[in-house]
């Protein structure tokens, strides 16, 4: 299975070493031609699976409680500034 | 002390109650520092102050929790470096459960990372070892939770299970792991890898400490929209060694080729068993068997590579410092995840992508559908299913680590149930003339523990295999 793991890995936000490429490329496409048997079954009739269970839509009211999760989370974070989560530059200006 | 450490939980509770949790905590706390260092099964140590006192159901007793599981102010990794130093500020519904039964949250076990793995090979903070075997892996992903019960490290523990990661690990380990059907305990606070089969589960040294733990862990919660409002019943009531005109099917596509003789010949010694003690063993066929573990690594895997979106250094974990946002995203993922976090983020991303979605990933939904099918057949003729819980008994340590699809096929028995949802349990059945443990698998209908708990208790009450311990001193 032809596999394009920089496209891949791009789209995945990954960085891969050059010497870990390789491999996984090769690990890769021996997993997508083994998961190709199941193109010999018939589905046209059948309906996905994304769930187990019957339910759907599950709903609860939308009130307020107190937390304090927000406090520790900043506290914890690899960078703060007062209520935010810092982040280095977005746009770079040339 | 030692003796302590062996009690099995319902001791223990009794141990708790007439002495305090003092002695008990003490004793695993030594057995812990003593033999840790041969298992790497705990991560992290730091028994937590019991919340609630005499009276509680779990009164003071040690229950370990895989590092998945997120505990208000400790800190948690799921075995990668990209969590290391992570601290959760909320605790998982299990753990709220736990701590109102009063019970000593005690260590946090290893695992393999992100629990991608069957082995507990692919920490990051070294693998885990199987105390019956120093040498061999303990089976994953929840090696550590499985490992440390075996070993007396304590008294129980907490896992999860995506496609047998309490199961196999239980088996190879030779204790007792059960998998909830999906949705009857809460995934609140368990850090995601496939959201439509995780569930967590209970590792015990007997079937009916397993259900102790399962009525305290089970419940609808609000804060989990998977979560059923089906009612849980009292499941240590379920516990009668009484098995007579259970209908218990073979799946003929459980005993094929590439099954270990000796696992093969003591899961079928366990249904003679059965027979002895009254039930009706029928083979069915469950026919889609062979695509379980096809449709698993891309259904999974693409769950997967969208929950570890996450991790990409801005609110938590690691943070590679860049000089712009999109460089950091890339650095931290490279240096933070491993390798097999990688291959399967990789994978999952392409599964999803443009032009490959119908063909890989809705395809595999469509065969989950069959698989299912296939259960509620089945089900329509006998109620528990019966099997090996895993192919073999624990492999060498490195035996299976370069060759992906042969670590994938070992969760072969395992991986069906929660394609289905269904619930499912290892319990030990027996040796290998080399001193491994094997493990029984037993499948119910959903939401059907107690029936399938019965027919355990049943088996683990006429043969006492339990009661053999790994020599570790």
């Amino acid at each position: 299975m032809e596999f394009d793991i920089k496209k891949v890995a791009e789209l995945a936000r990954l960085n891969l070493k050059p010497e870990e490429q390789a491999k996984l490329e090769k690990d890769l496409s021996a997993i997508l031609d083994y998961v190709k048997k199941l193109e010999k079954l018939d589905t046209s009739k059948v309906e996905p699976t994304s769930h187990v269970l019957d339910m759907e839509n599950v709903f609860r009211a939308d009130e307020v409680k107190p937390s304090d999760a927000a406090d520790k989370a900043l506290k914890h974070a690899p960078q703060a500034d007062g209520r935010f989560f810092k982040v280095p530059k977005i746009v770079q200006r040339d | 002390m030692a003796d302590l450490c062996s009690l099995t939980l319902k001791e223990a509770i009794e141990a708790a109650k007439k002495d305090g949790p003092g002695p008990l905590i003490d004793a695993f706390a030594k057995r812990a520092q003593a033999v840790n260092p041969k298992l790497n099964a705990f991560l992290r140590f730091d028994p937590s102050k019991i919340e609630n006192g005499k009276g509680a159901p779990l009164y003071g007793v040690p229950i370990s929790i895989k590092d998945n599981i997120c505990i208000d102010g400790r800190e948690v990794t799921c075995a990668s470096k990209i969590l290391e130093k992570h601290v959760p500020p909320y605790n998982a519904t299990v753990i709220e459960k736990l701590k109102t039964a009063g019970a000593t949250l005690f260590s946090q076990c290893n695992m393999d990372e992100f629990a991608f793995g069957s082995s507990c090979e692919t920490s990051a903070f070294g693998p885990c070892k199987n105390p019956w075997d120093l040498m061999r892996v303990p089976g994953g992903s929840s090696g550590g939770s499985a490992a440390s019960v075996a070993a007396d490290m304590t008294v129980a523990a907490l896992g999860s299970d995506t496609g047998g990661s309490i199961r196999q690990p239980a088996a190879l380990c030779g204790v007792v792991g059960v998998k909830p059907t999906y949705g009857r305990v809460s995934r609140y606070g368990l850090i995601a890898f496939g959201s439509s089969f995780d569930q967590i589960g209970p590792f015990a040294k007997t079937v009916e400490d397993a259900a102790i733990l399962m009525n305290i862990i089970s419940g609808h919660d609000p804060k989990d929209s998977t979560s059923s409002p089906e009612k849980m019943p009292d499941l240590t009531q379920a516990l009668k060694r009484d098995v007579k005109g259970l209908k218990i099917g073979l799946p003929k596509e459980y005993f094929i080729e590439g099954i270990d003789p000796e696992v093969e010949k003591s899961v079928r010694a366990a249904a003679e068993i059965y027979k002895k003690l009254g039930a009706e063993i029928k083979q069915v066929s469950l026919p889609h068997t062979e695509h379980s573990v096809a449709v698993y690594y891309i259904v999974a895997v693409a769950e997967a590579s969208s929950n570890l979106g996450r991790f990409d250094g801005v609110e938590y974990g690691l943070r590679v410092p860049t000089k712009d946002l999109r460089e950091m995203y890339f650095e931290t993922r490279d240096r933070g995840f491993g390798r097999e976090a990688k291959r399967r983020i990789l994978l999952g991303t392409f599964v999803l992508s443009a032009g490959y979605y119908e063909a890989y990933y809705l395809k595999g939904q469509k065969v989950r559908t069959l698989i299912r099918q296939d259960f509620e057949k089945a089900f329509k003729e006998v109620d528990v299913i019966l099997s090996p819980t895993s192919p073999t008994p624990a492999f060498k340590i490195g035996e299976k680590a370069a060759d992906p699809i042969a670590m994938y096929l070992s969760d072969i028995f395992t991986i069906p149930a929660n394609l289905a949802g269904i619930p499912a349990m290892s319990v030990p059945c027996g040796f290998t003339s080399g001193g491994l443990p094997i493990g029984l698998q037993l499948m119910a209908r959903p939401f059907d523990e107690a029936t399938m708990l019965r027919a355990a208790y049943s088996f683990e009450q006429e043969t006492g295999i339990y009661k053999k311990k790994p020599k570790l001193d």
